[in-house]
């Protein structure tokens, strides 16, 4: 039960899940007005905003576990890099929309499956956050898959663009499958799934999505990590940088 | 209001007027609604192409100066309200594009008229958003201007415009709470957030009042759109309400209107304000506002750089038909 599981493991399982959301919502939030349709912005803006809504839930559940009396604010806005805990994946530049979009769905792929697993969880509030998130992660799943088939059997360009965005971001997946001793932790207490659990059906995904799309599987290469531990990449300074800078430059304040 | 100084076509005399044109005017005058397969003057459906393409082009330019703070929001709530409100923006556009194209013209046409400079945007939008209570006055003074005009255009003759209209009211009231919302806060935060509440008032207040477009006097389009009902108020009618719901709300905040003219007109029932600078309205209408390359230079790259994507989507839509089409002659 989640009362038996060592508190700092579960906290540092709910940052991770958390902050995965933080993180991936702000990049896809970079593209408002910008993106190359009309629809595509609605559907861009939805989706941040379904990922902001699920990192107040996990963030705010993290809050409370740590027991310390932060709130989910304040974990977003006062931790510096080295605290958070997300996967290098979903702080990786935007690049082109080909770059989004696959990097998108090869997180909706790993999501999708978390949360099924997570609808079953031994915790209570897990659970339900899991339920509420799965069926906003499940639209996600279909939207970018689809989009990854259109654009990868669309034009030759198209083409090029979603297979270099697939060889750039496929090294940054393995992390999703990696576990340590906090992830021994939740999953022995019924919490969570184990981390490779997932990678069964996660293959399954991506082999179908990408032969329809007539992508060429990138196969067994380097895979980057560091992110779930707090080792992070260049980029996630900037991002906090610029998420943090009002509550940094005047502290205390309320907004 | 997101469409200004638009170009109404020549007013005729109703002895002028053809039988079709003066039972046209008879329909509106009535009160009836003009539908889209339904006979309209040339002059009137150009109007409100014109009309709804510049207010479509408001709200998909109007995603920039608020979005300018998304990434920068200052709590998640406050993020998710921007980002939700910014979608909203893009849905107004998908009506207003989607109206326009009921009296035959293309999203793309009116698209390529806005990248090469030949359709305009509402000329609040070519201002910058510079602090975090910008985002607060984007939404109490612009968005509250807009729905000045927008509530009695909910009544204008064209259906599809009039139903757009209605739908987008309801969220833009919204909008309007949440941007108070935010100054209200501020205003009664720290004296930094203070400081940042009233300089975004200082910087907004002639801008907002410009997008209800120059004064009737210096007003040539309006005769016709209001015989049309494309037009339901004049642009002076229309300022004067805004400024005296606004001067009350401001002084709640407990923020000074940068006017030294304002004063309460007992006789009028009304307050009496300083007119903005109108050369400045005509510079930023010409090009000349501190954002209008930024503005049109993101949106034209937006277009330019998503070409492949839109073509990419096509060409798919064009092999699943062939092979459908290839699957359905196979079984016969």
């Amino acid at each position: 039960m989640g009362s038996a599981v060592n508190q700092a493991a579960f906290f540092e399982w709910l940052c991770r899940v958390g902050d995965n959301c933080l993180i991936l919502g702000h990049r896809v939030s970079e593209w408002c007005g910008h993106s190359p349709v009309l629809e595509e912005d609605i559907a861009l803006a939805n989706q941040a905003l379904d990922l902001i809504g699920q990192t107040q839930f996990w963030l705010g559940l993290a809050a409370e576990v740590e027991g310390k009396g932060r709130s989910a604010d304040q974990l977003a806005y006062l931790r510096d890099a080295a605290a958070f805990r997300n996967v290098l994946l979903v702080e990786r530049p935007n690049g082109d929309f080909g770059h989004t979009l696959m990097r998108q769905f090869l997180f909706d792929a790993w999501h999708i499956e978390l949360l099924r697993a997570l609808e079953k969880s031994s915790d209570a509030r897990v659970a339900e956050i899991a339920a509420k998130a799965v069926k906003e992660v499940a639209y996600h799943l279909e939207r970018s898959a689809d989009l990854v088939i259109r654009l990868g059997d669309g034009t030759e360009e198209s083409r090029a663009r979603m297979q270099k965005a697939l060889d750039t971001l496929y090294p940054y997946t393995g992390e999703l499958f990696m576990a340590d001793a906090s992830d021994e932790a939740v999953v022995a207490a019924g919490i969570a799934p184990a981390p490779a659990s997932l990678k069964a059906a996660w293959d399954a995904t991506v082999s179908q999505v990408l032969a329809e799309a007539t992508l060429t599987h990138p196969g067994e290469t380097y895979q980057h990590k560091g992110g779930r531990k707090g080792v992070h990449s260049e980029h996630l300074g900037f991002i906090l940088a610029e998420m943090q800078f009002l509550q940094r430059a005047y502290p205390g304040a309320t907004w | 209001m997101y469409a200004q100084m638009v170009k109404s076509e020549g007013m005729k005399p109703r002895e002028e007027m053809t039988p079709e044109e003066i039972a046209f005017q008879e329909r509106i005058d009535r009160g009836e609604k003009i539908e889209p397969k339904e006979w309209m003057p040339e002059g009137y459906r150009k109007t409100l192409i014109r009309q709804i393409g510049q207010h479509a082009h408001s709200e998909i330019v109007g995603q920039l100066p608020e979005g300018n703070w998304i990434t920068r929001a200052p709590t998640l709530e406050r993020k998710a309200i921007l980002l939700a409100k910014v979608q909203d923006e893009a849905g107004h556009g998908l009506y207003l594009y989607s109206a326009a194209e009921t009296l035959g013209v293309s999203r793309d046409e009116l698209l390529d008229a806005l990248h090469a400079g030949k359709m305009k945007y509402s000329s609040i939008f070519n201002y910058p958003t510079l602090n975090w209570a910008d985002i607060g006055a984007v939404g109490w003074l612009v968005d509250g201007a807009a729905i000045m005009n927008q509530v009695p255009l909910q009544r204008t003759s064209y259906g599809p415009y009039s139903r757009a209209m209605i739908r987008i009211c309801k969220e833009e009231s919204f909008h309007q709470r949440q941007g108070y919302d935010i100054m209200m806060k501020m205003a009664a935060g720290t004296p930094e957030q203070k400081e940042m509440a009233q300089d975004a008032l200082n910087r907004f207040w002639y801008p907002a009042l410009m997008m209800f477009g120059p004064s009737d006097k210096d007003s040539v389009h309006s005769a016709q759109s209001m015989a049309w009902k494309i037009k339901i108020n004049t642009n002076d009618e229309l300022r004067q309400k805004f400024v005296d719901q606004t001067v009350p709300q401001a002084h709640y905040l407990g923020l000074t209107i940068p006017d030294e003219g304002l004063a309460w007109n007992e006789e009028k029932g009304g307050w009496d304000f300083s007119e903005p600078d109108w050369s400045e309205f005509f510079a930023v209408i010409a090009g000349n506002g501190p954002c209008n390359t930024e503005r049109l230079e993101a949106r034209v790259t937006a277009w330019e750089d998503g070409a492949w994507f839109r073509d990419g989507l096509m060409a798919h839509a064009k092999k699943a038909d062939a092979r459908r089409a290839a699957a359905r002659m196979a079984a016969e």
